[in-house]
Formats: C-alpha cells, structure tokens, sequence
C-alpha cells in the first residue's frame, strides 16, 4: 500500500506540474499541445545535468537544485519555440504543437545517443553508477513512505498558481488575454507580451515536470519513449480540472492513481489475481481521461480566445 | 482661434486594398460635443482607432493642447485622457464588472489586486454620474445597457477627458437614447470633450455642437449642428439625394404561410428560456417586423423557425405543414429562404468562390449534379446569371473568393441566392447591417418586391426607421415575449420604444 | 468581362506557385537545420576524441558520411547494394501516402487526424489478423486494414460530433489505447497465436500466408536482383487520385469543404455537419490503416510488440507529408516520396557518428515550419508581384473580423 501511495504521489506531482503549465498557457489564448515535448527536453537536460554534476563531484543538495533548473530553463526555452510561431508568427498552435512533441523525440534520441557514445539512447543515473549525484537524491523517507522532492515543490507551485491567477494583476491580465484579447489590447495591456509569459511558464513548469517523471522513479531513461504520453494526460487533467490550480490537483490525483497502478500491480494481490497483461493498466489513464472528457465535455469552458491567434490589425 | 483640445491633421490610414482614411482632418474644441458623421464604411470607426492608439496612421499628425503627440498604444491615449467606448464593447465576460473597469489600471497593495479600494471608486462614480451598476455581476448576466455603463465608467474610472463614444446608440431603446444623450450632456458640463460616432442625424440634432462629416474614407467639411439642416448633413455623408422612405402600395394580405405558435427556446448562455411562448403569423404580401433590443430572443426566435435550433416546446407552420421538428434542408425546400443576421457565421462560405456560395442551398439539385458529381460549367452559368442579374460586383466574377467581397456585394450574393430560390416565407434577418445607404436603399426594394410578389416576409431589424418604413406590422420582442403588436401607420418610435425597453406591454 | 475567368486563373495558378514555393522553402530550411546538427555532432565527436580537424575537413565529411546519405535517400551508392535503397524507399513511401492522405482528407474538414498512428497500428493488427490467422487474400486482408483504421478514425469523429470532445485529444488518447491493445493483442504474454516466440515478432507472411502478400513486380535488373517492390506504390497513388477526385468533383467534397471553412455556414445550408465529422474521420482512418496494410503484407516488416511500445512513426510523418502538399492529395504522393527518401537516407548515415533520428529532426522542422507556411507564400506571393488581386485576396484571410465598418 505504501508503494500505491508512492507512485500516486509521484505521479500527482508530475501531472500537477505539468497541467499547471499547460494552464497558464491556455488561460493567456496559447494551446500548448507540446508539453509532451517539453517535458521530454526538460527531463533529458535534468539527467544529463545530473551526470555532468556528479562527475564535477558537486554537494548533492546544491545539485539537486542546479539540475532543476536546467530542467526548468531548457523546458522555458523549448516552449519559446511554440511562443514565436504560435505568437509571433500567428501559426496554427496545434500544429506546431505537433511538430515540436516531434521534433522533441528526435532531438532526444540525437542528443541521448551522442551522450553515451554509441547506438542507445539510454541514460543511466542510478546509484550504480553515480556515486555523488543520483536518482535517489530527489527522494526522502517519512518513515516507510517515500517522498520526492518534486512533490513539495509541485505544492509550492499550487499555491503561487492559486494566487498569481486570482489575486495578482499579472494573472488578472492573463486571463484577458485569453478570454478576450481585444478588450485587454484596448486598455493598454501588451497581449502578445503576456502570451509570452504564459507560455514560457508552461515551458518552466512542463521541464520540470518531465524531469520530476523521469528521475526519482527509476535510475535510466530510455529516451526512445519520450515520456509515453504523460503530457497528453496532463492536457486531460488540466481539461478535467478545468483550467483552475484547485481542480488541477484533484484532477491529478484521481488520474495519478489510475497511472500508479500500471507500475505496482503485480505487487498488489487481488489486482495480480487477475492476470490483467500490464498493457491493460497502461491504458487505463487513457481510458479514464476519453471517459472523463465525455462526460465533462459539454460543460467545458476553455478560455474562449484559446487557439486563436491575436491579430492587432484585426478587430 | 478656438480652443482645440485634440486636433487630427491630414490623417490618412491604409489598409491592403483600401484608403480608410485620406486627409482627414478634425478638430475637436474643449468642452463641447462633436460629432462624427458618415455611412458604414465611411472610415470613422479606423480614424477614432487612430486617435485611440490602435492603428498607427501612414501621414498625418495629431495634437493634444496644441502639442504634436505620437500615440502609439492605448497606453499613450489614456496618458492623454482620451477614453474610448467602442461599437462592439471590450468587455471580458467571465469577469465581474469591477475587474473589467479596472483592467489595465489596477490598484495595486504589493503584488495583490486591491479590490476593496477599487470598488469604493467605482461606486462612487457610478453615484455621482448616475449610472448604475452592480460591481460583482459577472458581465455575461448584465444587459447590453450595463455593459455599456460599465464602458462608460472605464473612461470615467481612468479621469479621462475626452470621451470617444463609437455608435453609442445602436444597441439603446429610444429612452435608453435620450437617458445616455442627458449623461453626455452632463459630461459636457464638467469641461469634458466628447466625440460622438454616429450615422443618424436626429441623434446629431438633438446634442452636437459641430459636425464633421467623411464620405468614403474623406474629409467632408465640419458644420455647426445648429445651422445646418438635416437634409444638408445627410448630402455632405452621401453625396446625394436620398430617398429613405421607400414607396409601397396598399396591399391586402391573403393566406397565412407561416405560423408559429407558443415557440419556447431555450438559452445557450443562461438558463431561463430564451423566447417565452412566443405566436405569430405571416400572411401572403405582408412584412412583417419583429423588432426590439438586441439579444431580446429574436436571434433565437430565427433559429428555431430556420431549424438552427430546437425549441423546447410550441410549434412551426409553413404552408399548413408542421415543420417543428423538420431539418433545415427539408424547410428549405417546402419554401423558406433565410437571409442570416450574420453574413460571415451562417451565410457565406467566406473562402468558397462566389460561385459555390451562389449554389450552397441548392448544389444538390439535379441541375447541379449527376451521380454525386457537381456539372461545373452547369454552376458556373447559374451563378453568372445571378451575377449579372442582382449587379454582384466582384474582382474576378464567379471564381471571386468571397472573402475578398465587400461587405454589400457579399450581402448582395446572399440576397440573390435566396430570392432566386423563389421562396413562399423570407425570413430577413439585419438585412442591411453595416451597409452604406446605397446598398441599404437595393435591398429595401428587393424585400418590398417580394412582398408584392405576394410572398410572405418576416424581417428583424434593430433599426427603428428600418422597422417603421418597410413593415405592414411590428411586433415587438422583449426579454423573449411578444409584447405588443402595432400597424406603423398608427403608432411612432417612442411608443416602440416603452415596449421594447419592457416598461410597457400589452 | 470574357478576360475575368482568365485572369482568375492566372492569380490561382500565382497561388499554387507560392504554395509550392513555400512548401519547397520549408524542405529547403528543414535540410539547412539537419545539415546543421550533422556538423554540430560531427565536431563534438571530433571534439571528444581529442583530435583536431579543419572545418574544411569537418564539413567534408559531414557531407560525405552524413549530409549526402540523407540527400540521396534509398538512391545512395554504398546502401543501394542490389536495389535494397531504391526498394526501401518505395516500400515506406506507399504507406506514408497513405497517412499523408489521411491527415490532408480531415484537414478539408477542418479537422486535424493527429491519430493516423494510432489508426495505422489498428490497421496493421487487421491486416495480419486476416492474414497469419485467416490466411485470406491479400485483397481482403488490405480491405480489413481499412476497416480496422476506419474503426479507430470514427471514434474521435463519433466523440467530436456527438460529445464536442476535441478530436485532437481523443485522436492522442486513442493512439496510446490502440497501440497498448494491439501489442497486448499479438503478444499475449508469449502465448499469442500470431507471435513468433523465437523473433520475437509477428509470423513472417511468407511463412503464414503467401497468398496474403501484396503481388510484386519486377523491372528486371536495373536496380539490381533485390528490388522487388510490391505493387503498393500503385495503389497508394491510385487511392490519391480517386481522394482528389473525391474532394475536388463530387457533391460529398463539397460538403466536406463547406464544413471545414464555416461549419455553421454549412449547417445553414442543410448539410448535416455531425454527419460529415464522423465520415471525414471515418474516410480518414481508412485511410491511414489502409496503409498499414500496405506495409506490412508488402512481407518486409513483421509488427513487434514488444519493442513497439513507440508509436508508428509513419502516422505522425503522415502529419509532414500532407502540410507539405498543403492538403492536396496529389501533392501527398510527392511530400511522401520526399518523407522516405531522407529517413531512407538517414538510415544510411555513418550511425556511429550521426544517428538517423536527424531525419526525424528534418521532418518534425519541416513541420514546424509549415505551422505558418501561409507567412511565407505571403511574402513569395509579394516577391512574384504583390500588386495581383489574389495577394490582396490573401491578405484579408487574416483579418476575418473585417467587415462593413471600415
């Protein structure tokens, strides 16, 4: 039971992260459908920084930290790529979104290959071979359960969320960017300026995101699978949480359990008992979330100027 | 030499395809109401957008006190006091009326929005200038009225001193009108400077001192109101003579063609029911009116006698057939052609040619196809017909994308599609909206056409004098009831207005 | 007035100059960026191993043991021992039309098929279920891809017209769901009837069902003993021509299209809208799992479960090849050649220095860059001559809020 409650956890926090990110963005009027991609960048800059820091022999505390940035800042940095066309060039956001999920795999299984010097895009940061810097360091116990790192910061992030949408002035110009950008343009407020912001947020919190999936789990990464659809389950969270912080984490944690349960199965007795193959249980967040989606639908108020390129000229 | 609190000089805006604005001159004295006078499409709206910061102009310069200024956004525009209420209010629905009025000049204690103090302002300027609002109302549940209160108060909210009001009235009841033209008045008294954005000159002759007029994107002079005749004005805008008023003669209406009976239709945006129970009849060369208020049920009321949408209770007769529940194909073809409110959402397939659009009711016809497979050249003579004969005017004829159409040639086409599917009921909805007076004066004439042709009309206009020249009857729609129903001979604008603004029904 | 017509044409034909011009810039731009990592790679392995190169050098054999593979796709010299390149890169080719048509078929709708992958796959296990358990001809088995693509394709096209879901989310729900079932499906913990314990993949159909291998044909020697592609190549681009046929001449085209510029419009005119969501994505995965079926009863390839826990890539290309034709199914049969000449070539590619993944990277840029293609036939329109009516007529597209008041 220990372990059920380890991996939702560790899943809550992973799809809470990312979601949010995806919030911020939809709420300034940008799609993002690539925090797929962004968490695969956010996570392959984490471990390589994770190997590059352990053989500086860097205090595992101060490379903890230094690694989560690097996730943070090459996931900001990657979204910049949505942003400019989705923003400045006024492109179709899905699309694009589409490309850089893409463009983010290949440049992953490039990158991950060149690392290791041969034809496995696998990278390994366990305790094994990482004496200074490894997996284990992003995690602490409270007695037997085990809690990451990611997951205090994830709420942290909950609650900055919560009050920058609903009390600051910044979260308050962002809604109207993506609610009725015109509007916000006529009292003097630079829309394409705040559509940046919210998208360099969905980049900084879907790099971490991907790196809080990757690294405290397991102690390699096999980068051929991206991060098997994480992101895309995110998009349903944030759909399901209805693009507010609250919603979002419960909407995470219903859907992080559902993912938990693909890991430890096996571990649990009555689910062993049925002799599911794992394939089942990997569906199964899919399955919720189409189910989720169908029921939801008709209720669902996206940001109404979401996808929608913002035009100055136009009125 | 006056005073001149804004002076725009020689300003000219181009866009691809078009001169908004050539040389266009205005100058606005301190404290006094000016107008803004021209057709749909004159350039007035583009030339109040260049005083407000939204377009940057290709020539010309503009001063405030007499000091060139560059007004780049509307950041600049509010820094000069120039506040702007625009057609189509810039209003974020989701939000409360509070955080629209201080969007994009908040409060702030810290980081923190400072609502509190915000609201003690905004209902302080709301007591002493009489307009109401409730600060917590979301405004997606206030009327347009409110709403444009709310857009007033984000001008008073920000000191501003020069008010731009852009086609203030066209959303207002005759009351509504004279209650907003008082309030302007009363700005006018506090030394603020108003320009005032309109095509109707009875609105000018009731509160403008001066008058400058544009006709196709020019300058057409600037008059003082009160010694310029009506009839003087209306030349400078149009260019020439117009006969508003169109003839028709007496006719007797003959059998009912449509019938609607107890219509309910539910609400897509809140929860009561969008038109209450609603009855009416259209005989056999008559038109008949349904006016009111904007977003009074009318629009749905449309849509559920077009198939749009599906009314929750009553029923819909045309030519005796029941077609309640009838899809909108089969409505068409027992007889109805529907002239949509919004040419852009329903009536055109905006990036077909004008050929295809010319064939959208009807490209299913045994004329158009054999086997599933459209007869291009059978398409291409029919919509060259149409073409010639409703004078559609485009760049490249039938293979003209129709996006590239102005806004009248493309109302035009959709006028000559549905007229020439010789329906039994035309149901016109806004027919002339956005249009210049030529345009308007064609339509007008197509409309009268059909009913002597004995056809059965039901038009919705929000234009009173639309209303009141064109209909045998008017019945007018409030909050989605009927609530009175006048011959126009024998009733006049302010009585339309009482029923419309609900304060009075039968 | 008899000069109109003639002039429109010439502005349309100013048109699909630009498209194809843009379309051309963002290959010419994709290969740039390729290029471009091949280099940064290469002096990073130069860098590692201490030595030191000139960049004269360094460039020399980026083009020779890189660049030039990629350019010369199934056409390079060293691979193209007996026809093996030249075959390789037709028989990825004909699937790829496939997906490229079915992605190009629900853009004229206006919807975007980012599932064609899940929809291959689905394909895929029809196709070699008819084959290796039913051992039916190939014809039925390539009818029963269809069917199984289409099975998919309809399922976001059911959730968006019935349920106002998002075809874009249920499509990427549904890819994930496919592929999980189908792997399950053939693998059955190593007792699936269809899997080969000993490859660790499906049966091989020469084994299984020779009947239900795709015929092939054979041009003699001329690309060497090896090459003998099946004729799949032939029915991918027949298909092409009857879906421009489809779109372009028939009622149900005009349908589709009206409902993919202004789905009100559309419903205004009568035209059942919910209906022709569901048959544009029904059409749509057909299509995508048809090919499928081209590929995999071409018996070159057999499915694995157990390493494809990836999502086809052939799906997501699809995405390239029709933004590349800008949805014009005939373009598809060209952008997808394109698509399989560089992954062919990048497979070719010296693998220890440059890994073929960089023509995923050339692709996934080419795509990004045809996200605003319509920026850069813009800009060519106005090198050819901005003064033309149909750059004025491309210019307002932007702007649809303009309207009467101006």
């Amino acid at each position: 039971m220990w372990l059920l409650l380890k991996y939702t956890l560790l899943y809550t926090c992973v799809l809470m992260l990312v979601a949010l990110g995806g919030m911020f963005s939809e709420r300034s009027g940008v799609i993002n459908i690539a925090l797929e991609g962004i968490m695969v960048i956010g996570a392959l800059l984490g471990v390589i920084m994770i190997n590059i820091l352990n053989a500086a022999g860097v205090h595992p505390v101060l490379g903890v930290i230094i690694t989560i940035l690097c996730a943070a800042i090459a996931g900001a940095l990657y979204s910049s790529l949505l942003a400019f066309s989705a923003i400045n060039l006024k492109a179709d956001q899905t699309i694009g979104g589409t490309a850089l999920n893409l463009l983010a795999t290949a440049v992953a299984m490039v990158i991950a290959k060149r690392v290791n010097g041969n034809d496995s895009p696998k990278i390994t940061y366990s305790s094994n071979t990482n004496p200074v810097l490894n997996a284990n360091h992003f995690s602490f116990q409270i007695g037997p359960l085990t809690i990451n790192w990611f997951l205090v910061l994830g709420i942290v992030i909950l609650v900055a969320a919560w009050f920058i949408l609903y009390r600051s002035r910044f979260g308050m110009r962002l809604m109207a960017c993506g609610e009725h950008p015109q509007a916000a343009d006529s009292v003097g407020i630079n829309v394409y300026k705040m559509r940046w912001a919210g998208v360099l947020i969905s980049g900084v919190l879907g790099g971490i995101g991907g790196m809080a999936y990757v690294v405290p789990a397991v102690g390699d990464w096999n980068f051929e699978q991206g991060v098997a659809g994480m992101g895309f389950l995110a998009l349903a969270v944030m759909i399901f949480g209805q693009w507010k912080p609250v919603n979002i984490a419960l909407a995470s944690v219903f859907f992080a359990i559902f993912r938990a349960m693909a890991n430890i199965f096996d571990s649990i007795p009555f689910l062993a008992a049925l002799g599911w193959p794992k394939e089942i249980y990997n569906m199964m967040p899919f399955i919720a979330s189409m189910l989720v989606l169908a029921f939801t639908s008709r209720k669902s108020r996206a940001p109404k100027a979401e996808g929608i390129p913002y035009d100055k000229g136009s009125r | 030499m006056a005073d001149y609190v804004i002076e725009m000089l020689n300003i000219t805006k181009e866009f691809p395809g078009i001169k908004a604005n050539d040389d266009v001159t205005l100058q606005l004295a301190r404290g006094e109401i000016h107008a803004l006078l021209g057709e749909n499409g004159a350039g007035k709206s583009t030339l109040m957008s260049v005083l407000f910061g939204l377009y940057q102009p290709e020539a010309g310069v503009i001063k405030k006190d007499g000091q060139v200024v560059e007004i780049r956004n509307p950041n600049d525009a509010t820094a000069l006091r120039i506040g702007m209420v625009h057609q189509h209010f810039k209003l974020v629905e989701c939000f409360t009326v509070l955080d629209n009025i201080i969007l994009g000049a908040e409060p702030c204690k810290g980081a923190v929005v400072d609502r509190k103090s915000a609201k003690k302002r905004v209902l302080e300027l709301s007591e002493r200038y009489g307009l109401k609002v409730d600060p917590d109302a979301k405004v997606e549940d206030i009327s347009v009225g409110m709403q444009q209160r709310v857009e007033i108060l984000k001008m008073l909210y920000r000191d501003n001193e020069i008010l731009i009001f852009d086609e203030p009235t066209a959303v207002l009841t005759p009351q509504e009108i004279d209650e907003l033209m008082e309030i302007m008045r009363g700005f006018k008294k506090e030394g603020k400077s108003i320009l005032f954005i309109t095509h109707k000159l009875a609105e000018i002759k009731a509160v403008a001192d001066r008058c400058t007029v544009l006709r196709k994107g020019r300058y057409m002079g600037t008059v003082d109101v009160k010694d310029t005749s009506v009839e003087e004005m209306s030349r400078l805008m149009v260019g020439r003579d117009v006969q508003l008023v169109s003839a028709k003669e007496e006719k007797t209406p003959g059998e009912v063609v449509l019938k609607v009976d107890g219509l309910t239709v539910p609400s897509k945006v809140h929860k009561n029911d969008a038109v209450k129970n609603a009855s009416l009849e259209v005989r056999r060369g008559e038109i008949v009116c349904l006016a009111g208020i904007e977003g009074n049920g009318q629009t749905e009321f449309v849509y559920a006698v077009t198939g749009l949408e599906k009314p929750s209770a009553g029923s819909v007769t045309l030519m005796g057939k029941d077609i309640t529940r009838a899809k909108i194909r089969d409505r068409s073809k027992s007889g109805m052609s529907h002239i949509p409110e919004d040419r852009h959402k329903h009536g055109l397939v905006l990036d077909y040619t004008l050929e295809n659009n010319m064939v959208l009711q009807r490209y299913w016809q045994p004329q158009f196809q054999t086997a599933g497979f459209i007869k291009s050249g059978a398409v291409r003579t029919y919509a060259d017909g149409l073409i010639a004969q409703y004078d559609v005017r485009s760049g490249q004829g039938a293979v003209t994308i129709a996006r590239s159409m102005s806004g009248g040639n493309q109302q035009k086409a959709i006028i000559a599609r549905e007229i020439d599917k010789d329906p039994e009921l035309l149901v016109a909805v806004q027919p002339t909206r956005g249009l210049d007076v030529g345009a308007i004066e064609y339509i007008h004439k197509q409309l009268i056409a059909q009913r002597d042709a004995g056809k059965a009309v039901l038009l919705v206009s929000l234009e009173l004098d639309e209303v009141m020249n064109l209909s045998d009857r008017i019945l007018v729609m409030y909050e989605g009831e009927i609530v009175g129903e006048f011959d126009p001979k024998t009733t006049d604008v302010q009585t339309l207005g009482l029923y419309m603004a609900g304060a009075k029904r039968m | 007035m008899a000069n109109k017509p003639m002039g429109a044409r010439l502005g349309n034909m100013k048109s699909a100059t630009g498209t194809l011009l843009a379309s051309l810039l963002c290959i010419l731009i994709g290969l740039v960026v390729g290029f471009v990592v091949l280099l940064v790679l290469g002096a990073v392995t130069v860098a590692q191993s201490g030595e030191s190169m000139s960049f004269g050098d360094l460039l020399s054999t980026t083009w020779h043991s890189g660049f030039k593979a990629i350019l010369h796709g199934g056409f390079y010299a060293n691979a193209n021992v007996m026809g093996m390149g030249v075959r390789m890169e037709i028989l990825q080719a004909a699937p790829l039309i496939m997906t490229g048509l079915s992605v190009a078929f629900a853009f004229k709708t206006g919807l975007f098929n980012i599932g064609a992958a899940g929809q291959y796959t689905v394909g895929a296990y029809f196709a070699l279920y008819c084959a290796i358990m039913l051992k039916l001809p190939w014809w039925v088995c390539l009818l029963a891809s269809a069917l199984g693509g289409a099975i998919w394709g309809a399922i976001p096209g059911i959730f968006k017209a019935l349920l106002n879901v998002n075809e874009v989310i249920t499509a990427i729900m549904f890819n994930w769901i496919g592929l999980y079932a189908v792997n399950t499906l053939i693998y059955q913990a190593g007792t699936g009837p269809m899997f080969n314990v000993n490859t660790t993949k499906t049966h091989t159909l020469a084994a299984a069902s020779p009947d239900s291998m795709l015929p092939t044909f054979n041009v003699g020697n001329y690309f060497g003993n090896m090459f003998k592609p099946s004729i799949g190549i032939f029915i991918a681009i027949g298909v092409a021509i009857l879906v421009w046929i489809l779109i372009n001449k028939t009622t149900f085209g005009y349908e589709l299209k009206a409902c993919g510029h202004n789905k009100e419009a559309a419903r205004y005119a009568g035209i059942n809208e919910k209906k022709n969501i569901i048959l544009s994505m029904t059409i749509a995965g057909a299509l995508a799992g048809f090919g499928a079926g081209l590929f995999y009863l071409s018996g070159s390839k057999e499915w694995e479960p157990l390493v494809s826990t990836i999502l086809p890539a052939t799906g997501f290309n699809g995405i390239s090849v029709a933004l590349l034709a800008s949805s014009n199914p005939i373009g598809a049969i060209f952008s997808a050649i394109f698509i399989a000449h560089i992954t062919v070539g990048g497979g070719f590619m010296t693998a220890k220095l440059f890994p073929s993944e960089v023509a995923d990277i050339i692709s996934g840029v080419v795509i990004y860059l045809c996200a605003f293609s319509l920026l850069f036939k813009g800009s060519i329109l106005k090198l050819l001559g901005g003064k033309t009516k149909e750059a004025k007529a491309v210019k307002p597209a932007k702007n649809p809020g303009k309207g009467g008041d101006a």
